[in-house]
């Protein structure tokens, strides 16, 4: 019976857990719009949730475009279709690669970086001293994060979309000789703004809230201890990771049929 | 200033407070002392409206502390300062942006105002040449003081110190110790001090609170506590490692333990 136990308990702390997360959300959600009158915090937090992680986002989405341009040549070619290979990439890219692997990696880079942060104030009672000044850090603290996670993430996913297609014509083009006006322009004619596009933004924003609220929470929940704050930013990569992957599929049966 | 009734508190099924009265009188300055883990520091967070009791009232200024986390404590909050045990500066800020920190999220104050009171803030701890450094270019007792001007900037009515003389050097803690009497006398504040260091406590505190087994075991003048023949506050006013409270954690007969796992 103690494993049957063990799993009830681990069934009840999980939905605790979530419900503390909801719970969680709405305060930050709530913080982040009254913070919006101070942009100024929000463009702090851009700089180093956005920019300091725009370099990975680059040079990751550089050589996969180059892997896609080079795999999906390869595979093209025996159909004497190199010519699609710009559609090819463009559309792995901007629909499913550019947001996932952005999201991804913004999970290792920014949402580490958001949850050891918050845990560090919150072990170092700077959060509590925030308090006992009359600041809510929801507002002063939380709120700007959130709203920063949001805007980046949709930007550093067309940035390693754009950078992947990019990779692709450098090994399309410059490597095995495809047409560069065949490029660009199967591209254009593929690629629909709607279908493609707008929906590979809504995904990426979407893992941005995702990541963001995974991040943050963590960190706002972590023990105060520095083992605590270890395991908080160890699940914050995990758990947004797999939400990212998990929502992955459920976003593409949703945008392209399936379900 | 602060008036505790019958407050009732515990955790893990250990009861922390059970009954706990007291009363922190305006414009002196209250030490409360106990051993480590007798719930001095949380206590302070009662007051400051962090945590709320399981039973039992405390009011601030007249009025109950409200633990919704609303405006209302927010309202109380901005007549209190804290001082923390680790100085909980915000290390993403210099000492001038630190002490700033309270004016710019409380007043539309203009710079050139925020500046000056930032300056003299800073001079009153001895601390207006290192404006520009980090929290982390910082000692302890500089961060502490530090830490002092931040809670001082909005002129609070009470001011909270959570173990002030912790991890000091004696020069820092002599610092300390004269800032908190100063401070209090200078600018008619009230003072809470939570502190196990029996000597500091005793210098500079008008009233003594001492606490253990989850209520007031002695309280009075420093003197008067200091010559009290009560056994538990003689045992930690005078540092004695046995007596009413025991040297040994609770655990099983000792021969029996070490024979084996019962």
């Amino acid at each position: 019976m103690s494993w049957i136990q063990g799993l009830g308990r681990s069934g009840i702390d999980f939905v605790v857990r979530l419900g503390h997360a909801v719970v969680f959300l709405c305060h930050a959600l709530h913080g982040a719009f009254r913070c919006l009158p101070r942009f100024g915090l929000v463009i702090q937090q851009l700089y180093s949730i956005g920019v300091l992680t725009v370099l990975i986002i680059l040079v990751s989405g550089l050589f996969v475009g180059m892997v896609l341009g080079m795999q999906g040549y390869y595979q093209l070619v025996n159909f004497s279709a190199e010519s699609s290979l710009g559609l090819v990439v463009a559309l792995f890219l901007v629909r499913e690669l550019g947001p996932v692997l952005a999201a991804l990696l913004f999970a290792g880079r920014a949402g580490s970086a958001l949850t050891a942060e918050i845990g560090l104030m919150k072990a170092t009672e700077q959060i509590s001293a925030m308090e006992m000044m009359a600041v809510d850090p929801m507002k002063r603290v939380i709120g700007p994060r959130f709203v920063a996670g949001v805007i980046a993430m949709p930007l550093l996913a067309a940035m390693m979309s754009a950078i992947g297609i990019l990779g692709g014509y450098l090994i399309g083009h410059v490597q095995f000789g495809v047409d560069s006006g065949v490029y660009w322009s199967s591209m254009n004619e593929g690629v629909d703004l709607l279908d493609d596009v707008l929906n590979g933004v809504i995904k990426s924003i979407v893992f941005g809230f995702v990541v963001t609220w995974v991040a943050l929470f963590e960190g706002y929940d972590a023990v105060p201890t520095s083992e605590g704050v270890s395991r908080a930013t160890t699940r914050t990569v995990v758990t947004s990771s797999l939400a990212v992957l998990g929502g992955d599929f459920i976003l593409t049966a949703l945008m392209f049929g399936g379900l | 200033m602060v008036e505790v009734s019958d407050l009732q508190f515990g955790y893990h099924g250990r009861a922390v407070f059970s009954g706990l009265n007291l009363r922190i009188p305006r414009g002196k300055v209250t030490v409360v002392m106990g051993p480590s883990g007798c719930g001095k520091s949380t206590l302070l967070g009662f007051i400051g409206g962090r945590i709320r009791p399981q039973g039992g009232m405390v009011r601030f200024d007249g009025e109950e502390v409200p633990y919704d986390a609303g405006e209302r404590l927010f309202a109380m909050r901005r007549k209190m300062g804290m001082l923390f045990q680790s100085s909980a500066l915000l290390t993403d800020l210099s000492v001038y942006e630190n002490v700033a920190f309270p004016l710019r999220e409380q007043t539309d104050l203009l710079e050139p105002l925020i500046r000056i009171l930032v300056l003299m803030k800073l001079e009153l701890v001895g601390l207006r040449g290192a404006r520009d450094l980090m929290p982390s270019s910082l000692s302890g007792g500089m961060a502490r003081r530090v830490a002092l001007a931040r809670a001082i900037v909005l002129d609070p009515a009470m001011i909270m110190y959570d173990e002030p003389f912790v991890g000091l050097d004696p020069i820092s803690m002599g610092v300390i110790v004269k800032l908190i009497r100063e401070l209090n006398d200078a600018l008619g504040l009230t003072s809470v001090v939570v502190t196990h260091d029996v000597r500091e406590g005793c210098s500079i505190a008008d009233y003594v609170y001492l606490l253990g087994n989850g209520r007031v075991i002695g309280h009075g003048p420093p003197q008067e506590v200091m010559r009290s023949e009560q056994p538990e506050t003689r045992q930690f006013m005078q540092g004695l490692p046995d007596g009413p409270v025991g040297y040994h954690y609770p655990a099983r007969e000792y021969l029996a333990d070490l024979e084996g796992p019962g």
